[in-house]
């Protein structure tokens, strides 16, 4: 087992490489020659050069992407070409400081809820509580954010007012209820789901037979040798879960008017803004990378039995 | 199990049920689109703008006039047309190669896997949305530089091309994951020795012995799949990097009436809820389909 996560954490600078090239070749050449893109089809060929100069384009790729990399290590992610001379480091710095929070309130409200509904669903499996729970799950899996977003705001903010419709004061002010609702719907859907189907499994472990066969009482069995066990899956889809977090991210952060990095990456992806398109995609991959990684070796701490060589 | 027998058994549950219904819906709304709406997606009448719900405009018009039912029939012909078109080219694909991964392993499942690995590392929406952005342009630029695809490009039908790429560019890795998962568990049954003893070509184990055992999970993964396409277009779209108006996506239209949120809020509720509704009937019937396709699922 030491020698799977020596093996993963070797695997990591790798994949980080390539993801870096991908990212680079598709943000600076993908779209067509950025020189042209940016003085437009008639500029004259000398002009083209003369920039292609000053910007180091005209150097090999590989000379590039190796200046490329040496700038990101050292924390310099670029100039936005949409919000002038504003470099990207900072924008990123700034938009964390809004959406960490408000992802933090959102993913605390739902991962215990989510947690608890499951076993409460698995516990009463087959019944009306569990189904109504699983049907639950479904809807709130597939509902998409746009959908849930305005008929919340709606009723919230405009019917019965009792909600601000949106903006950005910390997250002790009610601005953060509706957004960090909306934000935790899926999540709060996946945990149920996982945590259900995990602790099914769990029950028909023999341990839990041997549990109740020596009469513990149901609750004992469920909180000292159920749960322990059930949950350890659970936590691969906390890690897994960063990244439906992205897509929803986008578009409630600009629904409600929060200024955070969704916000700041839907107006950079509309203008087709690609130093930060890029970082936005590099520090993405390696946040999702770094999360998956956590969890394996949170794994590795908890469960014994992946421990044994 | 033939088709008629799956259909009886997807009846047998009201939400499978509810799921073979609406997607049918979808499809027949997709193809006679251009029959059931009331009006062309691109018709304007800006003497009828922001209309509310009336006789001739059953959900009102929209800033410039345009009716919102017929955007919305038209819409269910772009989300088909996306999820067919992305399944069909990304499909085969990651079969193909994640049967080839399963079943050879070694240096071949390592380098199909790794470039699957490579894909899996992103947040998926994140992959997408930079995917269709970079290579948006580049595509649009191409098909304009060839004279031949002109009414194409006229049309908005490039916008099309880019997000089919970009959804089939990614979806191959997740099929490619499930068969190749499948072919390694199949492969070590007895009937494959068998096949393999009398001396049958690999490609012939492959796909007459195991791929036709493997065929229901991946019936049942493209049925949950397709809504996921449907949500990545609805987000490409919001975002102005899918299918861009007048050509109609429910994405986009969502995006262009969420000015109106307050005053008229069934202009975003229409289209979110129909996207909604559609995931969720793809959900249902793939777990309907995955109950009728599996024979070791018990009966109730």
């Amino acid at each position: 087992m030491y020698t799977y996560l020596i093996k993963r954490m070797l695997w990591i600078p790798v994949l980080l490489a390539v993801i870096t090239f991908l990212v680079f070749i598709l943000g600076i050449y993908g779209p067509g020659d950025p020189v042209q893109l940016m003085l437009g089809q008639h500029a004259n060929p000398e002009a083209l050069e003369r920039l292609r100069h000053e910007l180091g384009l005209d150097r090999p790729l590989m000379v590039q992407y190796a200046d490329y990399v040496s700038r990101l290590v050292h924390g310099d992610l670029g100039t936005s070409l949409k919000f002038r001379g504003q470099p990207v480091s900072r924008m990123l710095g700034r938009c964390l400081g809004v959406s960490v929070p408000l992802n933090a309130v959102a993913l605390g409200w739902s991962i215990p809820l989510g947690i608890l509904l499951g076993v409460i669903a698995a516990y009463k499996e087959g019944t009306r509580i569990d189904r109504a729970i699983v049907l639950t799950v479904v809807v709130g899996i597939s509902m998409p954010v746009f959908a849930i977003a305005p008929i919340l705001l709606y009723f919230f903010a405009v019917k019965a007012q009792i909600l601000p419709p949106g903006g950005w004061d910390g997250i002790f002010s009610t601005k953060v209820i509706l957004p960090a609702i909306v934000l935790g719907i899926g999540p709060l859907a996946v945990m149920v789901r996982q945590t259900r189907a995990s602790v099914l499994q769990t029950i028909s472990e023999q341990y839990v037979l041997t549990a109740r066969a020596k009469g513990l009482h149901d609750r004992r069995v469920m909180f000292k040798h159920v749960l322990p066990n059930a949950l350890i899956p659970v936590m691969t889809i906390v890690g897994l879960m960063f990244g439906s977090l992205v897509g929803g991210a986008f578009v409630t952060e600009l629904l409600f008017g929060i200024p955070g990095c969704g916000q700041l990456a839907f107006e950079t992806f509309t203008a087709r803004d690609y130093p930060m398109i890029m970082a936005f995609t590099i520090l993405g991959a390696a946040a999702f990378i770094m999360s998956n990684l956590l969890v394996d070796m949170l794994y590795f701490v908890i469960d014994p039995r992946i421990r044994r060589p | 199990m033939n088709i008629r027998e799956i259909i009886k058994e997807l009846g047998q549950n009201r939400m499978s049920l509810f799921g073979f219904v609406v997607v049918s819906m979808l499809f027949l709304t997709g193809i006679f689109a251009p029959v059931i709406a009331p009006y062309h997606y691109r018709d304007q009448n800006l003497d009828a703008a922001n209309e509310s719900p009336s006789k001739e405009h059953l959900l009102g018009t929209d800033q410039l006039g345009r009716d919102t039912l017929s955007r919305i029939i038209w819409g269910a012909r772009t989300a088909l047309f996306v999820v067919i078109v992305s399944l069909a080219l990304g499909t085969p694909v990651g079969i193909l190669l994640g049967a080839l991964a399963g079943y050879f392993g070694g240096l071949v499942d390592t380098i199909i896997m790794r470039v699957a690995d490579i894909l899996f590392a992103f947040p998926g929406m994140l992959l997408i949305f930079f995917l269709a952005a970079t290579l948006g342009p580049r595509i649009d630029e191409l098909a304009r530089s060839i004279d031949l695809l002109d009414p194409l490009v006229k049309g908005g039908f490039i916008d099309y091309v880019v997000v089919v790429s970009t959804l089939s560019l990614i979806g191959w890795a997740g099929m490619a994951r499930l068969v190749r998962g499948l072919v390694m568990s199949i492969k070590e049954r007895d009937y494959i020795d068998a096949a393999r003893s009398i001396g049958a070509p690999s490609w012939r184990v492959i796909f007459r012995h195991i791929m036709p055992n493997a065929i229901s999970p991946v019936i049942v993964s493209l049925s949950m799949g397709a809504g996921g396409i449907i949500l990545s277009e609805a987000f490409l779209s919001f975002l102005g990097i899918g299918i861009r108006p007048p050509n109609p996506s429910w994405g986009a239209m969502i995006f262009s009436n969420y000015q109106f949120w307050r005053t008229r809020p069934m202009m975003v509720w229409v289209p979110g809820l129909v996207i909604g509704v559609i995931i969720l009937a793809f959900n249902f019937l793939g777990d309907g389909l995955n109950r009728a396709l599996d024979p070791f699922t018990k009966r109730r």
